[in-house]
């Protein structure tokens, strides 16, 4: 770590459960303010399961999830959206019979945000501007993306979970979408950001935590990774 | 009487089925499409509507009118009010498992019912309608009030449609509905999401009962046709669609209306029973319904 910053989201300890299956194994993780920290790792590693624990949609059985130092854990799920958390889940997720206007709504919806965010937002994907009364399950599958992350931010978030946001996609649209991460990033907002790809981890993150087996290995910076790419390699057996 | 006029009145006997059937059962589909819960004890509902249709009407002197629309407005917030109840007390505890949720209500429903029973007693007994204007077609004099109700119905339905198209809390249904963990992760409290349709759906069967109840007997045993009516609608309309909830019901009210003034009341349930079993084999999904994600 270059300079110590202030903490977005403090996570230690945190053992997770699907029914019997422990998932995930005493996982620490920091994320500081303004970065992106990525996780990497293999399939069934944990990722996703981490950020499910911290939306509330996993009980977590032990540890600690605190927001700026407000504690996560016990929260009902929907109180986690309303302490300043949003979450882009793997797949999108969007209501797909419900137009783009409606699923922007509900993103509003969940911290009473107003016109201003609503504008803010579609400043920032002005596609989605002419697509609003679309359903959005016909949009394409980089536009569904746009939404899934316009919904998100519609909550005004300090911290944002982003699931794979790139997979799937054609190469121009992976472009459109890393360069939003880095603007939210000027914006000041944190972001967890889990990837497959090395170059999608490469280009945007600014420290990356390798999970494997439910905890966290390693973090690193991501000139470090850079430098030296072997870590790679040994978390996730590609590079 | 002739074909055309006969035709008629079976057509309007048809509509006022429909009319109370499309209620019912819509209350029957918005439970199942947003909370994935097959409620059996549904037909109680509508019998506990009638039954305190008529309590409310006999405790109200004057008018009959007046004791009707104090039942018509009391009955369905009370049927409210008793499903929200069950809900907490029996399907949230339940964590809305779809096996388990089946047989709880089945035992709400033998609840209900034998509660109806001790407290109500089993004879069956009438509602005076509001009003009792007959309208004097040039071939048959038909009872004004039926034709209330049919627009009565309608007028609901459309105010349903509002609600779950053009507003906040219909928005935050279908997002249950569509997906109820992201809905979450928005901030929306699906466990009130839940109990709101629990007991909206009973209220809707609530209504309908009231509506009903002038032209036909209040009687413990009354919900058993309308669930087994309902479930016909709401496979053959597709689940969780307003639309096919309705032409479903309109469907199967008519057939039911017409066959049974021109051949038997069996034959229409006979082919009633028969289309679903198409449905189900030809189009599960049901004729408006979505295929499942």
């Amino acid at each position: 770590m270059t300079q110590p910053r202030a903490e977005a989201l403090t996570i230690s300890g945190l053992d997770c459960f699907y029914g019997e299956v422990q998932v995930l194994y005493g996982l620490d993780l920091v994320l500081n303010k303004g970065e992106v920290l990525c996780l990497f790792g293999r399939n069934g590693a944990g990722k996703t399961t981490t950020l499910k624990a911290i939306m509330g949609l996993v009980p977590s059985r032990a540890g600690s999830i605190r927001l700026d130092g407000k504690e996560l854990t016990g929260l009902p799920a929907p109180d986690v959206p309303k302490a300043g958390v949003a979450y882009v889940p793997q797949g999108r997720r969007l209501f797909a019979e419900m137009t783009v206007a409606e699923n922007i709504e509900i993103g509003l919806m969940a911290r009473g945000k107003g016109k201003t965010t609503r504008e803010n937002v579609l400043e920032l994907f002005p596609l989605l501007r002419q697509r609003l009364r679309q359903r959005s399950g016909t949009l394409s599958g980089g536009e569904q993306q746009m939404l899934a992350m316009a919904r998100a931010l519609c909550v005004e978030p300090q911290v944002l979970l982003l699931d794979e946001p790139t997979e799937g996609l054609m190469p121009s649209m992976i472009a459109k979408i890393r360069e939003t991460v880095s603007k939210l990033r000027d914006l000041g907002v944190s972001t967890i950001l889990v990837e497959q790809r090395v170059d999608a981890v490469l280009s945007v993150a600014d420290r990356v935590s390798f999970i494997e087996n439910g905890r966290n290995r390693e973090t690193v910076d991501v000139e470090e990774l850079r430098a030296d790419p072997s870590a790679v390699r040994r978390y996730v057996g590609v590079g | 009487m002739h074909f055309g006029p006969h035709l008629l009145l079976a057509a309007l006997e048809g509509l006022v089925t429909s009319a109370v059937l499309a209620l019912t059962a819509l209350g029957l589909s918005l439970v199942f499409g947003v909370m994935r819960v097959v409620n059996v004890a549904h037909g109680e509902f509508f019998m506990l509507g009638a039954v305190l249709a008529w309590a409310i009407s006999t405790a109200i002197s004057g008018h009959p009118a007046l004791g009707f629309l104090a039942a018509l407005v009391l009955a369905p917030l009370i049927v409210g009010l008793i499903a929200l109840v069950s809900e907490r007390l029996v399907l949230r505890r339940l964590n809305y498992n779809p096996e388990a949720t089946i047989v709880a209500t089945i035992g709400m429903l033998y609840i209900i019912q034998q509660l109806a029973l001790t407290f109500y007693g089993p004879e069956a007994r009438p509602v005076e309608p509001p009003f009792s204007y007959r309208i004097l077609l040039p071939w048959f004099g038909y009872s004004g009030y039926k034709l209330w109700i049919i627009a009565a119905s309608a007028l609901l339905l459309v105010a349903t449609w509002f609600v779950l198209t053009r507003t906040k809390i219909g928005l935050v249904m279908r997002a249950t509905q569509y997906d109820s963990e992201t809905a979450q992760a928005f901030g929306i409290p699906v466990d009130r999401v839940y109990a709101g349709v629990f007991a909206l759906g009973a209220m809707l069967a609530a209504v309908a009962a009231v509506l009903i109840v002038p032209i036909s007997q209040a009687h413990y045993l009354m919900g058993q046709d309308p669930l087994l009516l309902s479930f016909i609608v709401v496979i053959i309309g597709g689940l969780g669609s307003l639309r096919g909830t309705v032409v479903a019901a309109v469907l199967i009210g008519l057939s039911d209306g017409i066959i049974s003034v021109f051949f038997s009341p069996t034959l229409a349930k006979i082919i009633a029973t028969l289309l679903v079993a198409m449905v189900l084999v030809f189009r599960p999904q049901g004729l408006f319904g979505t295929a499942s994600r």
